[in-house]
């Protein structure tokens, strides 16, 4: 593993614990965060898949009605039925925070004055199939609300989980053990420099006392001379 | 206050008129593409889209993946489901966690 090109001193090697320290940290929440995104990730999954088999299941049925409906009208006669929508939906976005993912929450009203009459049109030129037909699809509809409320946050988590693996991984694999790579390097160039100096140290030590020693002979050879040529 | 679309071709779309949403109805690739682009700037939270043009435009789709709003659903349309809908809860399972786990039954 590569490590950091940086200059080894002591300097930089504590900047650098400090950014392992961090990083450490960093990636023990991060894989929590992880775990606890996977484990709502697949049991959101598991409900929107069951809520999508169902919804398909039901506007097939809802178009089947619409079939037999549109064989027994004719295409302009329906068209005309359908075209001026007595009901309107409006949807509230409210916010759902799931692990710091801000996921929209779906809250419908429909704006219609009377529930139970929501055929926007008279009875005398259309057949029951196409009341059947749009009586079904309006069932349908708070189930399809919810699949795409369902299905958004699916969508939204699996994005923030592979982002948050992504970091995970970047951390755990690359940059801890860059770090920890690069704090022994500076480490083992410090001690070695620290033994290169204990070692010059010495040498200058027995260098002078060398020096010392020779000039003390020195001085007791010439004082010995002296007294014996004083004598 | 925010609004529903759909968009698809006219067979399948025409009954969610009547149940309030606002239906677009497409008869090319190209216009459905527009529409989809045209809507999603606008105060639409939830644009369902049939299967058929959903596949055909999943480049334009995936843009809008992983914005809060709109949510982009796929329907079936009048032919019947292509299975787009679940192939893609597969997709965010295998995004997710690496490996398909939820449907490895079949």
């Amino acid at each position: 593993m590569a490590r950091l090109n940086v200059n080894p001193t002591r300097m930089v090697l504590t900047t650098l614990k400090n950014r392992l320290r961090v990083a450490v940290k960093g990636h023990k929440m991060l894989k929590d965060k992880r775990d606890e995104l996977m484990k709502q990730f697949l049991e959101l999954a598991r409900v929107n898949k069951a809520l999508r088999e169902q919804v398909e299941k039901q506007l097939r049925d809802a178009y089947s009605n619409f079939v037999i409906a549109s064989a027994v009208m004719s295409s302009e006669v329906m068209e005309e039925a359908l075209m001026y929508p007595k009901q309107g939906v409006s949807i509230d976005v409210g916010k759902k925070n799931v692990m710091s993912v801000d996921v929209p929450v779906f809250d419908f009203k429909t704006t219609t004055d009377d529930t139970a009459n929501i055929y926007p049109y008279g009875f005398a030129n259309t057949s029951a199939e196409l009341d059947n037909a749009i009586e079904n699809l309006s069932n349908i509809f708070p189930e399809l609300l919810k699949l795409a409320a369902v299905e958004k946050e699916v969508q939204l988590l699996a994005a923030e989980i592979e982002k948050t693996r992504r970091r995970v991984n970047a951390l755990e694999y690359i940059m801890i053990p860059k770090f920890e790579e690069t704090i022994k390097y500076i480490q083992m160039k410090l001690d070695e420099n620290e033994r290169g100096n204990q070692v010059r140290l010495m040498k200058v030590k027995d260098m002078m006392l060398e020096e010392a020693i020779v000039e003390k002979q020195e001085r007791t050879k010439n004082a010995i001379d002296g007294f014996r040529q004083n004598k | 206050m925010y609004k529903i679309g759909v968009i698809g071709d006219k067979q399948s779309v025409q009954g969610f008129k009547a149940v309030g949403l606002d239906v677009f109805d497409c008869h090319t690739r190209e216009d459905a593409k527009s529409t989809l682009q045209r809507i999603a700037e606008e105060d639409y939270a939830i644009i369902y889209i049939t299967e058929n043009f959903y596949d055909e435009m999943k480049e334009t789709i995936y843009q809008y993946n992983e914005q809060r709003l709109p949510a982009i659903i796929p329907i079936p349309g009048m032919k019947g489901s292509m299975g787009i809908g679940l192939r893609n809860i597969k997709k965010a399972v295998e995004k997710a966690v690496g490996a398909d786990i939820l449907f490895n039954e079949d």
